[in-house]
């Protein structure tokens, strides 16, 4: 006879749909939609009731000078990410090289400015850096925020190398043996087998290097860039307004927010196709 | 110097040595291959039949002996890498095509770059060979969209595409569905009969028997035992050759 009762420790039945992930979801966002509209409803009706202009008339107002100073991220996010890039991926066919001292050393580079805070860097950039340079003859200015997108550039460099060096580990080593053996060299094999195979792996973590580097941007401020984060506080001062403060800094984290967003929704999008 | 002539072995090794981190893999392994000789090499996992085939295309260097192929020492410092391997063509288990190429793409790659011949004739040679496989109409396929077996017979032609002089098969139907078999041995059985030098580590032994001409049984890192596959598999003289043929057969 079977007993159906038992006095041994025996796990509860697994139950279906326990413990679901929080997700966020519509009504999330309809909800903080609501709570903004209020939070700038009420600030509207105080404004109003001490004859000030209302915030959104403000906020407005100062659109034109906010676009000018985005921008000016915007462009040192793009040369920062080109510059970083465009020494990145040496440097990190350097710590596959086959020779020792070139690996070691372009190793240490990388790991070097990899782990060093960005605004430390930044730092060295602006103290370092000439304000002007000759290039053959012609003298250069090095405006800060061309010294503090140098800065910027070289963890960007330093990500890019360690994504270039991940990347051309993670290829087979068959696909190395294959090409060795119809007598391709080693630079023939990464130039035409290796790295087209890495840079479908590389660009959605590349990608994604690129919005953290954007929203890193503001950091330049701290030097004295003139740009979005800058100019709010600029704003801000000359409005002297109290109320203003949360707003303006919202709405510039909007600018930021809507410019990054799809970028990540590509990169996912992008991780899924290659899948 | 030596000047070497199609009467004296394609592929000398004699006496080759090779340890993997202190795990000796080949102890002492000597092998003649003459011009259009096909030699099968059977034998146990681990017994280092592969570790063989890459220390003729020098994938693997050894420590100790010399492998001559058409007269070049393989085992020299000096040696000139890429000439070996444009002699001596080699597939793999994994076929290892590269997945970002068509096929056709694929098999001319290294002539084109390497061998820096005119594109369009190679590209004829490349359509030739891949009618040769009976891959016809497969030669804008990517590797990912073709079977192990058809990907396997790409690999060949891929290898065939630099004109070697002896082929190295590495348990090329190791990795393949049954039914895929087949086609790939019915290529290299067609390349042999066609006087190709080819050496071929197999576990396949009725194709063994078919197509060699010398099967050389090894164990431990050593040859065994030698013998044309009639003779090999009747009346085996070794106890080990005896014992390994019982568990297979």
């Amino acid at each position: 006879m079977i007993a159906n009762r038992t006095d041994l420790p025996v796990l509860k039945p697994f139950r279906v749909g326990a413990a679901e992930p929080w997700r966020v979801n519509a009504w999330h966002g309809a909800a903080l939609v609501v709570a903004l509209a209020l939070a700038v409803g009420i600030g509207e009706a105080q404004a109003q009731s001490s004859g000030q202009p209302g915030i959104i008339a403000t906020i407005l107002k100062w659109t034109p000078l906010l676009a000018q100073g985005f921008a000016l991220n915007i462009a040192m996010s793009f040369l920062a990410m080109a510059i970083g890039t465009v020494i990145g991926v040496p440097l990190g066919l350097a710590q596959v090289s086959l020779l020792l001292p070139v690996r070691t050393s372009s190793w240490f580079v990388t790991q070097f400015f990899r782990n060093s805070p960005w605004l430390v860097l930044l730092f060295y950039c602006m103290l370092l850096l000439p304000f002007e340079v000759n290039i053959g003859g012609t003298i250069v200015p090095l405006p800060g925020w061309l010294k503090s997108t140098i800065g910027l550039s070289l963890p960007v460099m330093a990500n890019v190398s360690e994504l270039v060096r991940g990347a051309v580990r993670s290829i087979p080593f068959g696909q190395w043996e294959a090409a060795e053996s119809v007598a391709m060299s080693r630079w023939q094999t990464l130039r035409m087998v290796i790295l087209p195979q890495c840079i479908k792996r590389m660009t959605p973590p590349w990608m994604n290097l690129y919005a953290i580097l954007t929203v890193a941007t503001p950091l330049t401020s701290v030097v004295g860039v003139s740009e979005a984060m800058t100019l709010t506080g600029d704003i801000l001062s000359a409005e002297a307004r109290t109320e203003l403060l949360v707003p303006m800094y919202l709405y510039l984290l909007l600018w930021f927010f809507l410019y990054c967003y799809p970028i990540a929704r590509a990169t996912v999008a992008l991780e899924n196709a290659s899948r | 110097m030596m000047v070497w002539t199609p009467d004296q072995p394609l592929v000398r090794l004699a006496d080759v040595h090779k340890t993997f981190g202190g795990n000796e893999v080949l102890k002492g392994v000597s092998m003649d291959v003459m011009k259009g000789e096909v030699v099968c090499i059977i034998g146990p996992s681990g017994s280092g039949k592969s570790t063989l085939l890459r220390c003729v295309n020098a994938l693997v260097p050894i420590e100790k002996g010399s492998i001559l192929v058409e007269g070049q020492e393989v085992n020299d410092p000096r040696l000139d890498k890429l000439a070996l391997r444009r002699k001596v063509g080699m597939v793999f288990q994994q076929y290892n095509l590269f997945p970002h190429k068509t096929a056709l793409e694929n098999v001319m790659m290294a002539p084109v770059h390497v061998l820096k011949r005119d594109r369009k004739e190679v590209e004829a040679q490349a359509l030739a060979l891949i009618a040769k496989v009976r891959l016809q109409g497969k030669e804008h396929a990517y590797p990912g969209e073709l079977s192990g077996g058809q990907q396997q017979r790409i690999a060949i032609a891929r290898s065939l595409a630099m004109n070697p002089d002896v082929m190295l098969f590495d348990e090329v139907t190791a990795a393949l569905d049954p039914e895929t078999v087949k086609g790939v041995l019915v290529t290299i059985r067609e390349l042999a009969e066609d006087g190709m030098t080819c050496m071929i580590v197999t576990h396949e032994m009725g194709f063994a028997r078919e197509v060699a001409h010398q099967i050389y049984f090894t164990d431990g890192g050593i040859l065994v035992e030698h013998a044309p596959p009639k003779q090999f598999f009747a009346s085996p003289r070794d106890p080990r050759t005896r014992q390994f043929l019982d568990q297979i057969l």
